[in-house]
């Protein structure tokens, strides 16, 4: 299961976007094609398609996120759908029975499509399952299980830059315990074909049995980095100090940080990837975050057009609410 | 009311005497009068027709949570003792982890007034190992033996400072008092619900490791090499916890071992698709831990398998998973997944109602599980060759949360008899 029952519907279309676990690869290649064609429209002066007037997309953010909201809202509105954002802060005591209730009442609100963020992983299948079947969910990050739009919008960026994934090697160095980012990557990547996926980290900050997610494990960045086409470095959250996952940050960088010198061992046309925000210094040498490698601005913009093709596939195939309604 | 009754031809399975034949049960006052033949002068006021029926000792399920004092909402004493005379259980013992906690014998005496009001399958409750369980001082555990407790429990809830656990087990060991330790080290369990496994990996769920339930089991088992008290572990769920306990046992430590049923069913897959009927603990672990516990109940290293109830409302579980609340429903399903264990070639018919009848009654002393003569008459006769569905209409727990749900289980529960008494009847065609 884990949500690729309910992505597609009966004739293989998207209903949500909750994982990229489990998506056929004609459907992740679609969005990435449909990001195509909606780059040309933002590179346009009139950024705007009225594809989707009438819609109302709500963006329902339980977790703090400026850049993640903002392309989602730029995306919905270049779409020409009504947006409408609410923040939620969650209690520690009543996760569970706020979100369900609060869902209750959102039922009532009619609208096509809920963009969810939450600290708990799983909280968007829960929603999908939970709402009627009128309303589309897409998945801005869940615990530390999916962000499958910041995955999508990572391969459209490596193909722009690299093409076919086949002969492609890429590493994810860092945090992968608490990435959902790394998550849906890894499984984007193995969806696409890509030649070799690796992950890089000592073992504290990898999860257990990672490799049968189909991935090399590496310890050693020298090794991990070396012949790769494309790099992926992690954010590492200052709170890992404290559980005692790591040291300090000087001994992560020495161990792990991705520098001009490391990045030597990577083929020489490699890409520097992140999804931000970044700590120079922590997890990458500012030299190679700003350097010509890096493509780490182009992942920003390719993110609107990467969300307006999944919100515009996950609405195509349904009426609007309000024409259902007359229907029935 | 108990009356005389002669159970005619059923096939009486009793392990503590070594019995599976089909012979004749007779019941007068309460206690089981005969078996095979009739008592001189014996006169049976109903006569029941067993042919083709399974005659069992009532099950005894010394891992249960009633919710009540305390969480009513989800549950109470009535309604579980009565589902769980409809499941052929008929001697419960309840979780002392209540709301208040039952460390005192004015919360006992109201536990066993309210079963006694339900009169159906019989409560022995436990008691609480530390007063209000929090691990800081002793409960008056002498008094709450004498009041009805059959063993003090942690409930659940570790004792986290070692010293206090040592002077629990002292002093229980110089009562004389059994005490039930469930093997959960909290810093390696804060803050997760699932196994630490590929699965949690999937999932982006913190996990759960092994060495939650080794640790917590080895500085027990420490404590009872020093202590010689007598400890029962409750609720095992890996294959190196098995192994630990084999070897204390081995080592002649006066120690014994349970398991929920659902762990010998259901693994770290079935929470694939974050299913919070799942979300219980400890958690489903791997396949090979789910194997390495099968053999552990089939060689007896494990004595008894309990159902683990923990009833919940519908909201508990309408959550995302780690925010949803743990525990199975497992009254209703505890006798149809024993039976099954035998269809799957894990156990033999005997040996897996000893681990559901004899075997949990001798852990705890406690008078049920046999059908020799002089023992109370707690029966129950089961239709072997009909099967039922698990769905939310057919469970008679008020907890729903049972991710059986949907499973098709035999043997059906036809009368359940406690001190010779009918707690439970229900006719061939009621479905």
């Amino acid at each position: 299961m884990n949500g690729r029952d309910i992505q597609l519907d009966d004739q293989g279309r998207l209903r949500h976007f909750l994982t990229t676990e489990g998506l056929p690869r004609e459907m992740l290649e679609r969005i990435l094609d449909t990001a195509g064609s909606f780059t040309g429209v933002i590179e346009k002066s009139i950024k705007t398609v009225p594809l989707l007037r009438g819609r109302t997309v709500i963006n329902l953010f339980f977790e703090a996120s400026t850049r993640t909201r903002t392309t989602f809202e730029l995306a919905a509105k270049r779409l020409s759908a009504d947006v409408l954002n609410i923040d939620v802060a969650t209690s520690a005591t009543s996760k569970g029975e706020s979100l369900l209730d609060m869902l209750r009442n959102l039922e009532a609100m009619q609208c096509d499509m809920f963009v969810v963020r939450h600290a708990e992983s799983g909280a968007a299948q829960f929603i999908a399952e939970h709402l009627g079947d009128d309303v589309a969910v897409i998945n801005a990050g869940d615990g530390r299980h999916a962000h499958p739009t910041q995955a999508m919008l990572d391969m459209y960026t490596i193909r722009r830059h690299k093409g076919a994934f086949e002969p492609l090697r890429v590493a994810i160095v860092g945090d992968i315990l608490h990435s959902r980012v790394a998550r849906s990557q890894i499984h984007a990547l193995n969806g696409l074909g890509a030649g070799e996926v690796r992950v890089v980290g000592p073992r504290t900050l990898l999860p257990r049995d990672v490799e049968r997610l189909g991935v090399q494990v590496y310890h050693d960045i020298d090794a991990g980095l070396r012949d790769v086409d494309v790099v992926i470095t992690l954010r590492l959250q200052r709170e890992r100090m404290q559980g005692a996952l790591l040291p300090s940050e000087q001994e992560y960088y020495q161990l792990y940080g991705v520098s001009r010198e490391r990045l030597a061992v990577a083929k020489p046309d490699a890409i520097v990837m992140h999804p931000g925000p970044i700590n120079r210094g922590v997890e990458i040498e500012s030299a190679v975050a700003d350097g010509e490698q890096s493509v780490i601005l182009n992942q920003v913009t390719n993110g609107i057009a990467v969300r307006m093709a999944v919100i515009s596939m996950c609405l195509e195939g349904r009426g609007t609410r309000a024409a259902t309604e007359e229907a029935e | 009311m108990s009356q005389r009754m002669h159970i005619r031809g059923g096939r009486v399975v009793c392990p503590a005497q070594d019995l599976d034949q089909a012979t004749d049960l007779y019941i007068a006052d309460g206690i089981i009068a005969g078996l095979g033949q009739a008592p001189d002068g014996f006169q049976a006021e109903t006569t029941v027709d067993a042919e083709g029926m399974l005659v069992l000792p009532g099950l005894v399920d010394i891992g249960t949570h009633l919710r009540e004092p305390g969480a009513r909402h989800k549950a109470d004493i009535t309604s579980e003792l009565r589902a769980a005379a409809a499941g052929g259980i008929t001697t419960v013992c309840s979780s002392p982890a209540t709301r208040p906690v039952v460390d005192s014998t004015a919360v006992l005496e109201l536990v066993l007034g309210q079963a006694d009001k339900a009169g159906s399958s019989r409560l022995t409750p436990l008691g609480a190992l530390t007063a209000g369980l929090e691990g800081e001082h002793l409960s008056q555990m002498a008094s709450l033996r004498r009041a009805g407790c059959v063993a003090m429990s942690d409930g659940g809830s570790p004792v986290v400072n070692t010293l206090v656990l040592r002077r629990a087990l002292e002093y229980a060991a110089t009562q004389g008092i059994t005490v039930i330790l469930t093997p959960q080290e909290p810093d390696l369990t804060r803050g997760s619900a699932m196994h630490e496994g590929w699965v949690a990996t999937r999932l982006g769920l913190a996990g759960i490791p092994v060495a939650a339930e080794t640790v917590a089991l080895s500085r027990a088992l420490a404590l009872v090499e020093e202590t010689g008290a007598r400890v029962h572990f409750a609720r095992l769920s890996s294959a190196r916890g098995a192994a630990l306990l084999a070897r204390a046992r081995r080592d002649g430590l006066p120690v014994s071992g349970d398991v929920a049923m659902h762990q010998l069913f259901l693994t770290e897959m079935d929470v694939s698709g974050f299913a919070s009927d799942c979300n219980v603990l400890p958690p489903l672990r791997s396949d090979s831990d789910r194997d390495a516990l099968r053999r552990a109940v089939a060689d007896g290293t494990l004595q008894a398998i309990c159902s683990d109830h923990q009833p919940h409302d519908a909201d508990a579980k309408a959550a995302p998973f780690v925010a949803s609340e743990p525990g199975i429903s497992g009254l209703d399903t505890l006798l149809g997944l024993a039976l099954r264990l035998e269809d799957e070639g894990v156990l033999s018919l005997s040996a897996a109602v000893s681990r559901v009848t004899s075997g949990p009654a001798e852990l705890l002393g406690l008078p049920g599980g046999t059908l020799r003569p002089g023992a109370p008459a707690d029966v129950c006769l089961v239709d072997p060759r009909e099967p039922w569905w698990v769905t939310p209409e057919t469970l008679h727990s008020r907890g729903r949360n049972t991710p059986f749900l949907g499973w098709e289980l035999t043997g059906r529960v036809r009368q359940t008899l406690v001190d010779g008494a009918i707690v439970h009847a229900a006719g061939p065609e009621t479905a």
